[in-house]
């Protein structure tokens, strides 16, 4: 049987909406993925170490707060510091357009803005993931 | 005509149309019938049911004259950056005819962490103002005078600490706390269930709360001492039934502690005011607020014995709803902000917000934020739907959906009372969990086009990139953080660690009220971090569970 994919739904920072996470972290469930969500509120090094004790294939984080620009390129790094260099790192939230090409530059290999269907994501995760 | 030949001329009327509607395109979620007649109220009485506003069981409103006696105070949520930046926000609001103010404050300042934790460290002034101490409050409301303005502040878990700020604000320009005028959210229970900035456990949380009751009711007697909330569960996924069933069970819960802390229901009752959503099914929202004065006029008399009849009053400050802003064509939110603002007024709100149409994408920019308050003064000055008092009361498909919305919501109140009341349900992930299955079943249906959301799953058009949205410069965080080492430099660093000795004694013993300790802490300067840092200590922290 073919492995399944791993999935780390992620809250980095204080930011309290989780409505996305969890529609998002079901819909990945109901696609046939295997589904981790961390709850609110947890550190870059938080989510880095899930995401090794978990042996995830993907990290995707949600953050409507706006610190984005601080919090997503922190975490690309350490996961990418404990060696996980196949994992796939996407995003979602309100987050600007004009963000969007320097979170890829530091490693987001997609951001989804308010409105996108689950179905986008996961028909990205599955053309992506390595 | 007899109820039995109307209910005759009714079938024959569906018989007749039946075939033709066949072959209009099927569209899901509407409501059972085409078409209500009094056949569907034909059980209504309309002095038990709804009554003359201002009366029990204030079906048609709270107020006797309500808008013909004055609007509803129309309230902008604001607040980014720094005290400086939204002083001057709230000041450009009050000039443009905003009649209170509202102040939305950072993620950190909400979770109690100083703008120089490391866990802060990005978060500072984006989705609020950063608040450390009493001077970041002295300025934020610097030229405003607190003794005519209304305040509300959304704030919960910390609320009693910025309660203590805003009165020693106060007493600075000389006005003493009896003359202040205004609201905190301090609605623990929702942040669990719904908006996720709680600190404490449940148990000293209602600690806290039940605190703020009694020390408002003798010495600041104006003050809304919490707004019971429905906005967040809402925006969380919730329907129009569970948006107020969950937060009337929240309501009861809050009442129960507080009598069980001692204090009588008549004492603390007429202080309690809720918050609901206007979303965007216009029928749908005015039967729910309708619903909801009644559901708790009936909590309040039958339930609590409350006597005074301003203990029954459910009053309720209003916000459109933020996720049904669409970031595709953003233009077209300010209709939709326009028809859930008719929604909220005909349903009788004592208070509203009005979101902006750039808020799917960031803050909003004054711009914006003018068209949004001006959007409030159209209705009231221009529409006619502020002329009369509930001007759809006795139409048959909103009686008819009020009694539906206030049945499903008893089901609900009688269900989390069996699980043993809204805190059990909450820490057994009850009410999460029914805000979360709505939550996936409307994205299902916007996905496969069930529910047409315009310009995102239907009318779509090539997005142009948008252009002139607000910026929070990130050098807030930089700025906050020196203005912090400046003040804890400065101020009597003896005195501080006093109070915040006192605080940690006063937290251990149940019995003890906090507010006047908490007062104390805030006058010498004591920052925010620090004080809800002793409460951390002594009550620790609440840890959430989630079931998907």
């Amino acid at each position: 049987m073919e492995k399944r994919i791993r999935v780390l739904v992620a809250k980095p920072g204080l930011d309290g909406h989780d409505r996305g996470a969890k529609v998002v972290a079901r819909a990945l469930r109901d696609a046939g993925f295997e589904v981790i969500y961390t709850g609110l509120r947890q550190t870059p090094e938080q989510i880095a170490e899930a995401a090794l004790q978990e042996d995830v294939n993907v990290v995707a984080l949600s953050l409507l707060s706006g610190a984005h620009p601080h919090l997503f390129p922190r975490v690309v790094e350490l996961v990418r510091g404990k060696g996980m260099n196949d994992v796939l790192i996407v995003g979602g939230g309100v987050i600007p357009d004009a963000d969007i090409p320097a979170l890829k530059d530091a490693g987001v290999a997609e951001v989804f803005t308010p409105g996108t269907p689950t179905s986008a994501i996961v028909d990205f995760i599955k053309a992506n993931v390595k | 005509m007899s109820n039995e030949n109307l209910k005759a001329k009714v079938a024959e009327y569906n018989a007749k149309v039946e075939k033709a509607a066949a072959k209009f395109p099927e569209r899901k979620n509407l409501p059972e019938q085409r078409l209500y007649t009094p056949v569907d109220v034909e059980g209504l009485d309309y002095e038990r049911d709804l009554g003359f506003p201002g009366s029990y069981p204030f079906t048609r409103g709270v107020q006797p004259t309500m808008y013909r006696g004055r609007f509803w105070t129309m309230r902008m949520y604001a607040g980014f950056s720094t005290a400086e930046e939204s002083n001057k926000r709230y000041r450009y609001l009050i000039e443009s005819g905003a009649t209170g103010l509202s102040c939305a404050f950072d993620l950190p300042t909400q979770i109690g962490y100083d703008s120089d934790d490391d866990i802060s460290t990005g978060e500072v002034g984006k989705v609020g103002v950063a608040i450390d101490s009493l001077a970041d409050m002295e300025i934020l409301f610097d030229q405003i005078d607190l003794g005519k303005v209304s305040t509300s502040m959304t704030i919960n878990a910390p609320a009693s600490v910025l309660l203590a700020m805003y009165i020693a604000v106060a007493e600075k320009q000389g006005v003493t706390p009896d003359k202040l005028n205004g609201t905190i959210q301090n609605d623990i229970l929702k942040e669990y269930a719904a908006r996720g900035t709680y600190i404490f456990p449940p148990k000293p949380s209602m600690r806290l709360i039940t605190n703020i009751f009694e020390y408002c009711s003798q010495n600041v007697p104006n003050w809304n001492t919490i707004s019971i909330s429905g906005y967040h569960i809402r925006e969380a996924g919730s329907t129009a039934s569970q948006e107020i069933a969950f937060t009337i069970a929240d309501g009861i819960a809050y009442c129960e502690a507080a009598i069980k802390a001692g204090l009588k229901i008549d004492d603390f009752a007429g202080r309690l005011s809720f918050f609901w959503n206007a979303h965007n099914n216009v029928l749908e929202e005015v039967a729910k607020f309708r619903a909801s004065r009644r559901v708790w006029s009936k909590v309040m008399k039958e339930r609590f014995g409350a006597t005074n009849p301003k203990s029954w009053m459910l009053r309720v400050h209003t916000q459109t709803a933020g996720s049904m802003l669409t970031a595709q064509q953003p233009e077209n939110n300010v209709v939709r902000v326009a028809l859930q603002t008719a929604a909220a007024v005909m349903g009788g709100t004592q208070s509203l917000h009005t979101n902006s149409k750039d808020e799917a994408l960031a803050l909003p920019t004054e711009d914006s934020v003018r068209v949004a308050l001006r959007t409030q003064q159209i209705v009231a000055y221009e529409s006619g739907l502020a002329d009369v008092i509930d001007p759809l009361g006795g139409s048959y498909y909103v009686e008819a959906l009020t009694d539906q919305i206030e049945k499903e919501a008893w089901e609900y109140i009688k269900k989390i009372d069996e699980i043993g009341g809204a805190v059990t349900a909450i820490e057994k992930g009850y009410i999460q969990k029914e805000i979360q299955d709505s939550a996936y079943k409307w994205q299902m249906e916007v996905e496969k086009g069930d529910r047409v959301i315009v310009g995102v799953n239907k009318f779509q058009i090539e997005e142009k990139p948008v252009e002139g949205l607000l910026r929070v410069d990130s050098s807030v965080g930089e700025l906050q953080k020196k203005k912090l080492a400046d003040l804890r430099a400065k101020r009597d660093n003896g005195a501080v660690q006093d109070k915040l000795a006192a605080l940690e004694k006063a937290c251990q013993d149940e019995t003890v009220n906090l507010m006047p300790f908490i007062l104390d802490a805030v006058k010498t300067y004591a920052t925010l971090g620090e004080i809800c840092g002793v409460m951390r200590k002594v009550f620790g922290e609440y840890e959430a569970h989630v079931n998907l």
